[in-house]
């Protein structure tokens, strides 16, 4: 007895008698393929909405949605963004400038994505816990963390200055996307502890093509977690544009899972911290995920390592720097409100000091211990770290014989 | 407390890790259970077994289908004050988790300077004999053995079972704990008003004199059975049982290998780059004038674990190990 599948038997019918059919099948397959490919290009994708709240040229615009979110916004209060932006932007500067001196081995600038992250790091309470790539030292600044902890990787000292629960702001992660879902655990944590907080993740468009980031997306839709993942699209992954990551605009992809996405303007301070307190207003109301698309450029480099000149043009840089996130916010500050010239000034005074700090912590930064090699490999200790320290101990001691023995 | 108001309990190994699950969810609220299929089926081994409907939802966690996702998301329950144990439900299925337990679990506590402990466990079934298809026999300890950061251990019984497994829940580090699934239905008494060894130390489940065999996890009970066999032939093994593979418990070796001169170490996973080669090359240095012969390895070879019709030639079996122990006896 001979057992095939329905499928086999199938196949060979159409096989059989009936080959015209089958080829004009198929040929109408290949046309409704064409459409649909055409369709997908087509998709809602072409003209995606994007949130401003302030125009490159500083207007403000209004938005019946988001407006209420920096509703009661005091000119104070938009000094204070300000300022946020301003030294945040002069640290990065320093800090590429002590990596071209040999102080630092790298440095990953975030020169231009200043409002995207003051705005998000502004919008986040003591009690929300974030979750940063490398490159978000704007909203370290915006969580109290000693710029100069940052540079202890990028000069060699260590892997992570900082005690995370300090500031609720976890170590910097380099494998691109890991931490959305630490983030997605922490918030299904708070959502076990009943507390009223919420977590945000930050990644990159790049990282929005890493399994994990699709997995976090997954596992925080499924538990409802309170999260918000606030991608900042810089628009190039080292060399890759957006276009090598995605068929459609990013922030369409948490339909897929079942949660709000939102483009938002992301050299747009005002808009960034609007959108970034809704979304974490969502989450604290048990109402699950978001995605906030920030839609930014990165005006510098990847990193001091990369060179961008081999395979963008200079003119897509001047473009956006049109669109430049305090250039912007000070024509507001200027046209809108009663800030004169004095705070711009003082500003810029603090801005030098700043500088100045920054490079002589830097400079006096010692290296570490020999020993910590060693260090916090494991929290309970492990019999083979302890034998091979007591080796090394060994073999750094045979060299303090030798040299005490040739000063005698 | 008597040792007989208290006698133990005969049970499966796998009814042990239950039990023990079972204890740690009880004493410490912060414990939680995650994995595919851990809630309502109990898992496919049935380890997690009724945990779900005692312990609701919110504590024993059936996950999406997303390996990286499980222990990501257990690291930050983890930071968040949690103790999480994840089930990996087979051996080959751990590898899309590979990245988060490699570059996150087992170097945030040394990367946040000792700010930041993430106590995991992460279960895997592991080893073959079961008959089973593809990605489902496999061993592969050695590949989370080499990651500084990581605790790896494997028991060989019900009762080590139960004990390692509130041990390691207990621990501070992260621990991959592997268990022997071929020996999941063997039972042992177990007894939890006991005082168990300390987690990493190896035990001496048979002692002998002439030739010292080393195993962990599955092949403790086969080489048991080997020295049943050399007995007969009027030769003393002694079997180590190693329970702990990092860290590994090098002084108790030394100490048998001192005494018998020769070392035969059996695993499942395959020989090449395997935990025999450390424990040979550790030894050698350790031992070099005590030892009468080299230090030789029974286990899997490199290559693919086979189909199952093949596994029982592939598997280090009473045979190949006894005549790795005449060949080192012969030097």
């Amino acid at each position: 007895m001979t057992v095939e599948s329905t499928a086999a038997r199938k196949a060979r019918r159409s096989a059989g008698g009936k080959a015209g059919t089958t080829g004009t099948k198929s040929s109408t397959t290949g046309t409704k393929r064409t459409t649909s490919r055409t369709a997908a290009k087509k998709a809602p994708g072409t003209e995606p909405e994007l949130v401003q709240l302030l125009t490159p040229e500083g207007k403000r615009i209004k938005n019946a949605e988001y407006d209420p979110y920096v509703a009661g916004i005091t000119p104070e209060e938009l000094r204070g963004l300000y300022r946020d932006m301003v030294l945040t932007r002069r640290f990065d500067a320093e800090a590429t400038v002590l990596q071209r001196q040999g102080e630092l081995g790298l440095w990953a600038s975030l020169l231009g994505q200043e409002a995207a992250q003051i705005g998000s790091g502004r919008a986040v309470t003591d009690d929300d816990y974030i979750f940063p790539t490398y490159r978000e030292h704007g909203v370290a600044w915006c969580r109290g963390v000693d710029p100069t902890n940052l540079l202890g990787m990028f000069r060699g000292v260590n892997n992570g200055g900082w005690d995370p629960n300090s500031n609720n702001f976890h170590l910097y992660t380099i494998v691109i996307g890991s931490q959305t879902l630490h983030a997605t655990g922490y918030a299904m944590g708070l959502a076990k502890d009943g507390a009223n907080s919420a977590v945000i993740a930050y990644f990159g468009d790049g990282a929005s093509s890493q399994g994990d980031v699709a997995e976090a997306f997954t596992f925080s839709a499924v538990y409802n977690a309170p999260v918000v993942f606030f991608c900042q699209n810089n628009q190039w992954a080292i060399s890759e544009p957006t276009e090598k990551q995605t068929r459609v605009p990013l922030y369409q992809r948490a339909q897929g899972y079942g949660f709000p996405g939102v483009r938002v303007d992301g050299n747009d301070v005002l808009a960034c911290l609007a959108v970034t307190k809704w979304a974490l207003e969502r989450a604290r109301n048990g109402e699950g995920p978001t995605l906030v698309e920030a839609y930014t450029y990165r005006m510098g480099a990847h990193t001091t390592n990369d060179d961008p000149t081999r395979y963008r043009h200079d003119d897509e840089r001047a473009a956006w720097e049109a669109k430049d996130p305090i250039a912007r916010l000070r024509s507001y500050l200027q046209s809108q409100t009663d800030t004169d010239e004095g705070f711009f000034a003082e500003l810029e005074t603090e801005s030098e000091a700043l500088g100045r700090r920054v490079r002589e912590v830097v400079r006096t930064m010692p290296d570490p211990d020999h020993f910590a090699i060693f260090e916090n490999v494991y929290a309970d200790g492990h019999a083979l770290v302890d034998e091979e320290r007591a080796e090394f101990a060994a073999y750094q001691e045979s060299f303090a014989d030798v040299e005490e023995g040739k000063q005698r | 407390m008597t040792a007989q108001a208290v006698a133990g309990k005969n049970m499966a190994l796998a009814k042990a890790i239950n039990e023990s699950l079972r204890k740690a969810l009880e004493s410490d609220p912060k414990v939680l259970i995650m994995g595919e299929d851990v809630g309502k089926l109990g898992g496919v081994f049935r380890v997690t077994d009724g945990l779900q409907k005692d312990f609701g939802e919110d504590r024993v966690i059936d996950t999406p289908l997303a390996e990286s996702g499980i222990v990501g998301t257990a690291i930050g329950l983890a930071l968040r004050g949690y103790r999480p144990v994840v089930e990996i439900q087979f051996d080959g299925f751990v590898f899309p988790a590979y990245d988060q337990i490699v570059t996150q679990l087992a170097k945030m506590h040394a990367r946040s300077l000792g700010k930041v402990k993430l106590p995991v466990v992460v279960r895997i079934p592991y080893g073959g004999g079961i008959g089973a298809v593809e990605h489902h026999s496999e061993s592969p300890e050695s590949l989370f053995a080499h990651v500084a950061g990581l605790k790896i251990v494997s028991p060989s019984n019900a009762s080590d079972a139960y004990w390692m497994m509130q041990q390691a829940i207990q621990s501070d580090d992260p621990v991959i704990f592997f268990e022997p699934k071929r020996r999941y239905w063997d039972k042992a008494e177990v007894n939890p008003e006991a005082i168990p060894a300390p987690l990493h130390k190896a035990q001496v489940v048979r002692a002998g004199t002439d030739l010292t065999l080393v195993a962990y996890g599955p092949m403790v009970k086969l080489c048991r059975e080997v020295a049943d066999a050399a007995a007969e032939e009027g030769r003393s093994l002694e079997v180590l049982d190693l329970r702990s593979v990092s860290p590994l418990d090098f002084d108790s070796i030394q100490a048998s290998v001192e005494k018998t001169g020769r070392l035969v170490v059996v695993h499942e996973a395959p020989v090449f780059f395997g935990s025999g080669a450390e424990i040979a090359a550790r030894i050698t240095e350790r031992c070099f004038y005590h030892l009468e012969a080299p230090v030789l390895r029974v286990g899997g070879y490199h290559a693919p674990y086979p189909p199952a019709r093949l596994e029982e030639e592939y598997l280090p079996n009473l045979d190949r190990v006894l005549d790795a122990v005449d060949r080192s006896l012969a030097y």
